[in-house]
């Protein structure tokens, strides 16, 4: 669809395209899954589970959490989450659970590996050298003042 | 305070706003013209098939049970769905596929008795067993993020390829070539 819709010429079949495939996808069923649109009785482990869902990657439209999205495939993530959790499962064990299965991109918590280091590296890097260039202007205004 | 003179930046620095936007502007360009490829691939291939044991999906049809992907000869596993307008398009490459003789076992995700004996009616029936995946954890636990998606398991039960979206004519010969290396 991406490609289609870079040539305006292409447009038009896909809106007819849309327009029928509308009913069809309207009819995809909604996750059957227990706890896709209930929440745990138990309000702790509800919490708990919502905080994890927060920080899992809907499959379909990524760029929503499964909390947020209301695609089946994220209906059935959040069952598999509060399910899990309700059986005593940590959430990171969960989190674990679904990289080992969508590799890093299903989680919006960023991991510490060999290619994500700098994510945490140049902040520190930058405030490194924030303050030795504040270090220096201060010392500098001291040494004027004298 | 007024009287201290900032020192003052070397001439080029003036140039730096501009080379800092000129580079910002070209990696927007970048991602605009050649788009990260958003598929999802599921980490698993390569490694064996999940165990499952989903119940039939047809009344008088077998389900789909992980132990039969692991009998010594290599399989396609379809997941589909009857809701899905790209399965519809990978019908008649499913059908062929069969009509080679590899064997199709069908994962039918979210759907229902009705709807998807309806769409096999109206596409044809490719396949050997098919599994009911009515909450879609299988399709979790296969790491799948999307209907069509088609793994080539191995006679083990180890997934040594998985086809993400639509199978296309184009397509054939990758997957026969993957199920023959599969084989051996």
């Amino acid at each position: 669809m991406k490609r289609l819709l870079r040539s305006p010429a292409g447009l038009g079949p896909v809106i007819v395209c849309l327009a029928l495939a509308a009913p069809a996808v309207a009819q995809e069923e909604q996750s059957t899954a227990p706890y896709a649109y209930r929440q745990l009785d138990d309000p702790a482990k509800e919490t708990k589970a919502q905080d994890l869902m927060e920080s899992l990657r809907c499959l379909q439209c990524q760029g929503q959490s499964i909390a947020d999205s209301d695609a089946p495939i994220a209906g059935s993530m959040r069952s598999l989450v509060r399910e899990r959790i309700a059986a005593g499962e940590d959430p990171e064990a969960i989190r674990a659970w679904l990289i080992e299965r969508y590799g890093d991109y299903v989680s919006y918590a960023p991991q510490l590996t060999g290619l994500t280091w700098p994510l945490f590296a140049v902040p520190a890097f930058f405030m490194l050298v924030a303050f030795l260039l504040l270090r220096r202007r201060f010392a500098g205004k001291t040494e004027d003042a004298k | 305070m007024s009287d201290t003179v900032p020192p003052r930046a070397p001439r080029w620095a003036i140039w730096l706003p501009l080379a800092l936007f000129i580079g910002f502007f070209a990696l927007v360009m970048i991602g605009l013209y050649r788009p990260a490829d958003r598929n999802v691939a599921s980490a698993l291939v390569g490694k064996s098939m999940p165990r499952f044991d989903l119940p039939p999906a047809l009344p008088g049809r077998p389900g789909l049970d992980s132990n039969v992907l692991a009998n010594g000869k290599p399989h396609l596993v379809n997941v589909f769905a009857s809701w899905c307008v790209p399965c519809r398009v990978e019908a008649p490459q499913l059908a062929e596929l069969a009509k080679a003789g590899v064997p199709i076992e069908g994962i039918s995700v979210r759907d229902t008795t009705e709807n998807l004996q309806g769409f096999l009616e109206e596409n044809g029936d490719p396949f050997q067993r098919i599994g009911a995946d009515d909450d879609g954890k299988v399709q979790l636990a296969l790491g799948s993020s999307g209907v069509p998606e088609t793994y080539v398991v191995d006679g083990k039960g180890k997934i040594v390829y998985q086809h993400i979206g639509e199978i296309r004519p184009e397509h054939l010969g990758l997957l026969l070539g993957k199920l023959q290396e599969a084989q051996q």
